[in-house]
């Protein structure tokens, strides 16, 4: 039973709840990095393991911490400022012992402290009181969920330069918006194959 | 003096927008901007947060050492954020529902973050408010906008007043994810024309 429901959480985090075209979260990055395919996955590949990381941190500190003495209305604040540190000590962990892997996304780190994303995930794992377990997961999905969109996107986005002809107003984040949209249509296909709250 | 206070609001308002033009704060504008009463409350709220941040950050900008500034942006923020959410909850209830986690999302929106970073750390108090409302005017109406075409054409309703005739058939699609990013696209592609932007 445990590990259907990890299993239906995990793919509706990915398709059919995905958190970039269902719920329209993480949009800044989203729209100025998905112009090359290169930019687009390396920023997705950061914010996976910056979500995960800050989900299992969050989630005791919640749960252990700020349930126990009656202080939950301070999550928000809570929250923010583990993941602003999180991302400071990643990046300063990756700069001392990994510093190929800095040189890859290491210019994406910073930004992702105001990707929604992050803090999203760590909200609805509140709101929709998931356990460790399911929140592992479903950090996990929802993190591959957006980094599929914005891949998808760019690379659409890269073919479509060739064809060229755009109008102006449109070039930029009115095009990609459009894709996007066009992708959520696509998406909305995958509702009902799995379901979830 | 006076000049410059109409300068920087006319900024916030058309020329510097934060949604058309800087593409900040995207993400709840297209989220929240199913219903136009969803859209007048966080725009409310926005504005309410970017006004006591601009207030506070301009206020406390020297003493604030510039290589924690990022992280006491978000404290000041979330605090207010709070703020909001708690009042919402008291005084609209079923709109507080409707928004869920986008409330809290408010931390993350980037026209605070960033007006924070380009504005009131470096200006007085008087031009921080005044660019604090700018943005947030310009944040709420463009939601609204959106919220007005997506209202009407999903539900048939504005402000939960019935305008469509009776025989009109929802368009369930512009109620949905993808007719958001549909109608904000054009709402960017207008916009950009007029004030004959190139990418």
């Amino acid at each position: 039973m445990i590990g259907i429901s990890l299993l239906t959480v995990f793919l509706a985090a990915i398709l059919t709840h995905n958190i970039a075209l269902t719920y329209l979260l993480g949009m800044c990055p989203f729209v100025s990095l998905s112009r090359s395919l290169r930019t687009a996955s390396g920023m997705g590949f950061a914010v996976i393991f910056v979500i995960t990381l800050t989900a299992l941190i969050n989630w005791p500190i919640y749960h252990l911490i700020l349930v126990p003495t009656g202080t939950e209305i301070i999550y928000y604040i809570v929250f923010i400022i583990v993941i602003a540190a999180t991302v400071q000590l990643v990046e300063m962990l990756m700069e001392r012992f990994f510093p190929a892997l800095q040189a890859a996304f290491g210019i994406f780190l910073p930004l992702i402290t105001v990707n929604c994303t992050v803090l999203a995930v760590s909200l609805f794992m509140v709101i929709r009181s998931y356990s460790y377990a399911t929140t592992v997961v479903f950090a996990v999905g929802s993190a591959v969920g957006w980094t599929l969109a914005i891949v998808v996107v760019a690379a659409i986005n890269e073919k479509l330069k060739l064809v060229g002809d755009i109008p102006k107003g449109m070039r930029g984040p009115g095009i990609i918006m459009t894709i996007a949209g066009i992708l959520a249509l696509s998406f909305v296909g995958f509702s009902g194959m799995v379901n979830v709250q | 003096m006076k000049g410059q206070s109409l300068k920087t609001f006319v900024n916030g308002i058309w020329r510097d927008h934060p949604i058309f033009s800087m593409i900040l704060g995207i993400c709840s504008a297209l989220a929240v901007s199913n219903k136009v009463e969803n859209a007048i409350a966080m725009g409310a709220g926005v504005t309410f947060v970017l006004l006591a941040t601009g207030l506070l950050i301009s206020l406390l900008r020297k003493l604030i050492p510039s290589r924690v500034r990022m992280i006491t942006y978000m404290v000041v923020i979330a605090t207010f954020v709070i703020i909001v959410d708690r009042v919402l909850k008291a005084a609209v209830p079923d709109i507080s529902r409707a928004l869920g986690p986008y409330v809290g999302l408010i931390i993350t929106n980037c026209i605070i973050m960033g007006r924070a970073e380009a504005f009131y750390v470096q200006n007085r108090l008087g031009q921080s408010l005044i660019d604090a409302f700018s943005n947030g005017l310009s944040y709420t109406y463009t939601l609204v906008i959106v919220a007005v075409v997506r209202e009407l054409l999903g539900f048939g309703t504005i402000l939960n007043f019935r305008v469509m005739p009776q025989g009109f058939t929802n368009w369930v699609v512009m109620a949905m994810a993808p007719g958001a990013f549909f109608v904000l696209a054009v709402f960017i592609w207008i916009s950009r024309s007029i004030a004959g932007m190139e990418e």
